[in-house]
């Protein structure tokens, strides 16, 4: 075992590490420093408009142990860039590694050429190489960045963006820490995909076991307990399938610090404090909480939103939520508990450096229910089962009917919207109905239930879940943020009826590690989605999978449709699209260029869930056949 | 012939299209990021290596046994390999030993069809075999491997194995084990009769220190039937045993 003073030692002696993680906290980028000097107040790191940025791979230390990183100017997490809205932005990034590497600004709308996906937007950034990106900065935020290529980001290679709005912040805060959640391991991410491909559930140690079987048979009695165990079975599924890769692999960092580093933030008694909480993991959806402390949200994927307050929210990979936090003089605990609760991160905040709070235990590992499989259709069990196939399709077309033209006949009220927050004057009934009357159903039903060895499962009854919290949130004693209590601040700069819809699937099979859109990984489409400039659409999500996903789109926000109607539809870049869940967005197809849009779960993208959407100012007669056509599969 | 010429502009119009990255890069300075791009999304190959047994079988004389399975591939289509063997101490030789290697290719979301030829190394007579089987993951999560075989003496023989793995705890993890053969016609010179020949069972407790890496011990049961087992009675040899085993289960 190698400790931290031998360790020190070794390290003087071989020269070879940098500034890891508690290593020489005087190397740490000053905003990810524990205590007083990570705050952001009048303190710039890397401002201005003109950046030299170098990608390295070093040595570092993470909450104590030695790994390997892929650094940026020797930082990891990498430096905090602060912005003015406004600025055109120079950016030289130079590539130490022995492979190509690139940076993707998350969330921020740029010509597409300086987007940084290689394969899409940039040949890549090739060793010893330096790209320069050039662009104007249209709007102010929280935002992040992170390397396109190979499993970079895994390794280290994210950083946060701070954009300070021209005309001054709507909310009052006297201090801000940015918050950078992260997950890391000590194992190549190639190797731990490696795994992944072979073994799915590898890394899940909350299996049910002979003891959850024994403590079901006596809460629930022997009868329930094996028709609940066959039901599962049947499906060759487990409800304990939260997350690929678990606390039993990552270690999860704020700051790059992990939870024994404890990355302390200071505050004054009194003070409003603003923390910008970003999600730069690979693959790990966080609840994050303070005990005792109420968060009030006024910014989401980096556009301000209504205040609002709550205890708790889900963040999934690639979300920012921007809270104010009025701290008493005591120290908090910022908590931040994986998805599946077999880890956590904490931080503290508190009047003065040393103090700590108590850390509050790991939860119950939520299980997964039948509502997350959304009425599914499983696998090759219906395979030869025709008759129930047409019936299902039959009843899926009137839901979508129902859901059109939902101001002449309101459909049942579905448990999980609030109907009571629908704005229903600003409902655009007609337009609705005549945009869907004039939509080829047939088209969409044809990519709707396609199935193939990478698709095990169709979600038949899919609902919406906007207005629920996440995986293991519902039952919480206290608030717990929803997608349906976010507002945008300012009205949607784009308040058009879409001009039409477009169904897309999430489907997976995790037995084989497939993972892609309308059953077809990004391998095997043939073209990309086409869409006409300045088209309003209507993209319309099915998660036909068990497990939620964090979808990003770029170079466009997604309106997330929470109110039908609403001009203030929140906005965002990413959306977490829950199992058995049927959600939708509406985009505004404004910027010319080629788009990735795929699932921010690093592993799902690689094993194929990923697709390219191109924006043009006029189609072409073969762009036109995949216009309609999100598959490209025809 | 006029809308001839119209096809043929439009079909060259398009081969010219200017698509907006063509402004910033040539396509040979995109080619190698776009294959990359492909690679990196969904078309990454694998290999696998895994000694399901690996293990002592205390038989007389004693006995080192494994069953071994490995492929090469992506998600459709795979090489694969398939080794089964016991090798007596005592006697100094296999009792049993076959190596298999063919093609692999997604049948269902569950299941992979395999075509191959299985060569035995025992000692005693070899034979080379065609084989065709599926294999993958039944609902209830039995793991299945079931196959056809013809010999290169045209004999055709069946097996069927199926496989389960109960969690007592979230490394501690009982597999029982059953594998049936089926003669279909009488091989008096490899001592196999025509029917059910014989039958393997085993029942492994395993503690996974690391997924890859298990220690077991277990019982390793096999019984011969029917005229097979009258061969064996007829050599003077057992028609079946029990012995315990000490392995480790291993894969890459």
């Amino acid at each position: 075992m190698l400790n931290r003073r031998n360790f020190l030692k070794t390290t003087a002696a071989t020269g070879g590490f940098i500034a890891g993680v508690g290593l020489l906290p005087q190397m740490l980028p000053a905003w990810a420093q524990s205590g007083g000097r990570a705050d952001l107040s009048g303190l710039n790191v890397l401002s201005g408009t003109e950046y030299d940025l170098y990608v390295d791979k070093k040595r570092v230390l993470i909450d104590g142990k030695p790994g390997n990183g892929i650094v940026v100017n020797d930082q990891l997490p990498a430096p905090l860039l602060r912005w003015k809205e406004g600025d055109d932005i120079t950016i030289r990034v130079k590539n130490n590694l022995d492979v190509d590497t690139s940076i993707h600004w998350h969330g921020i709308l740029l010509p597409f050429q300086m987007d940084g996906v290689p394969g899409v937007t940039f040949p890549g950034i090739k060793p010893g190489e330096t790209f320069t990106y050039k662009f104007p900065l249209l709007q102010a935020g929280t935002y992040w960045y992170h390397s396109h290529s190979g499993l970079q980001e895994q390794s280290g290679h994210y950083g946060p963006i701070v954009i300070e709005p021209k005309d001054g912040y709507p909310q009052e805060f006297d201090r801000e820490y940015v918050m950078v959640l992260s997950d890391w391991t000590f194992e190549n991410p190639h190797r731990l995909f490696d795994k992944l491909k072979k073994m799915g559930h590898g890394f899940n140690y909350q299996q049910r076991d002979l003891a959850e079987f024994l403590s079901d048979v006596r809460k629930n009695g022997l009868g329930a307990t094996m028709a609940d165990r066959n039901m599962w079975g049947a499906m060759r599924m487990t409800p304990t399938d939260l997350s690929d890769v678990t606390g039993a692999s990552y270690t999860y960092l704020i700051n790059g610090h992990g939870p024994e580093d404890n990355w302390t933030g200071i505050f004054s008694p009194g003070e409003k404090v603003r923390l910008r909480i970003i999600n730069a993991s690979a693959m790990t959806i966080f609840n994050v909480r303070i005990p005792d402390l109420p968060m009030t949200v006024v910014q989401a994927d980096g556009l301000d939103v209504k205040p609002v307050e709550t205890d708790e929210f889900q963040i999934g990979v690639a979300e920012t939520y921007d809270v104010i936090i009025e701290p008493e003089t005591r120290a908090y605990t910022f908590m931040c508990e994986s998805i599946e609760r077999a880890g956590y991160v904490r931080a503290t905040l508190a009047p003065q450096l040393g103090m700590t709070a108590d850390v509050p235990a790991l939860r119950e590992r939520p299980k997964l229910t039948m509502k997350d499989m959304g009425g599914m259709d499983h696998g090759d069990m219906d395979h030869g089962n025709l008759d129930m196939g047409e019936m299902d399709h039959s009843q899926m077309n009137h839901e979508e009917m129902d859901h059109a033209t939902m101001g002449h006949t309101m459909p049942e009220p579905e448990p999980d919207v609030d109907h009571s927050q629908m704005d229903h004057s600003q409902m655009d009934h007609a337009a609705m109905g005549d945009d869907m009357s004039g939509m080829d159903m047939g088209e969409m039903q044809a990519h709707s239930h396609i199935k193939n060895h990478g698709v095990v499962n169709t979600a038949m009854a899919p609902v919406s879940r906007l207005g629920e919290p996440g995986i293991g949130l519902e039952n919480v004693p206290h608030r717990a943020l929803t997608y349906m209590d976010l507002e945008a601040l300012i009205m949607n700069p784009d308040m058009r009826t879409p001009e039409r819809e477009i169904e897309l699937h999430l489907t997976s099979n995790m037995e084989r590690y497939m993972w892609s859109f309308d059953g077809l990984k990004f391998s095997e489409v043939k073209d990309n989605i086409y869409f006409k400039k300045d088209e309003r659409i209507r993209l319309t999500m099915v998660n036909d999978t068990m497990m939620p996903h964090p979808i990003h789109l770029h170079g466009m926000f997604f309106d997330v449709v929470t109110v039908d109607g609403s001009h203030f539809k929140p906005r965002k870049h990413t959306i977490i699209v829950k199992p058995g869940e049927k959600l939708s967005v509406d985009i505004t197809t404004d910027a010319i260029g080629d788009w990735a849009f795929h699932c921010h779960l690093m592993y799902h993208m690689h094993a194929g869930m990923f697709r390219v959407v191109s924006i043009r100012e006029q189609l072409t007669h073969q762009q036109m056949g995949h216009h309609m056509d999100m598959g490209g599969a025809s | 012939m006029k809308k001839l010429i119209t096809l043929f502009l439009a079909l060259t119009t398009f081969a010219h299209a200017q698509e907006p990255i063509d402004e910033y890069y040539t396509p040979e300075e995109m080619a190698a990021s776009r294959m990359m791009l492909i690679k990196m999304h969904g078309a990454t190959n694998h290999l696998f290596l895994m000694a399901d047994k690996f293990e002592y079988r205390d038989v007389p004389g004693g006995a080192l046994a494994w069953e071994a399975k490995g492929w090469y591939g992506g998600d459709h289509e795979k090489l694969y390999i398939k080794s089964e063997a016991e090798f007596g101490f005592a006697e100094d030789e296999f009792h049993e030993g076959d190596f298999e290697a063919g093609y692999s290719r997604a049948i269902s979301p569950f299941f992979d069809f395999q075509a191959g030829i299985k060569q035995d190394f025992s000692e005693g007579p070899k034979r080379t075999y065609g084989t065709i089987g599926v294999m993958g993951l039944a609902p209830y999560w039995f793991e299945i491997d079931g196959n056809l075989e013809v010999s290169n003496k045209g004999d055709i023989a069946a097996n069927f194995e199926v496989e389960y793995e109960l969690l007592l705890t979230q490394r501690m993890i009982l597999q029982p084990i059953v594998e049936l053969n089926f003669q279909f016609q009488d091989v008096p010179e490899l001592e196999l009769g025509s029917g059910l020949s014989k039958l393997e069972a085993g029942l492994r407790l395993r503690y996974e220190i690391e997924r890859e890496f298990a220690p077991y011990i277990g019982v390793h049961w096999h019984q011969s039937f029917g005229r097979t087992a009258d061969y064996h009675r007829a050599e003077g040899e057992g028609t079946g045993d029990v012995s315990v085993v000490a392995g480790v289960r291993l894969w890459y």
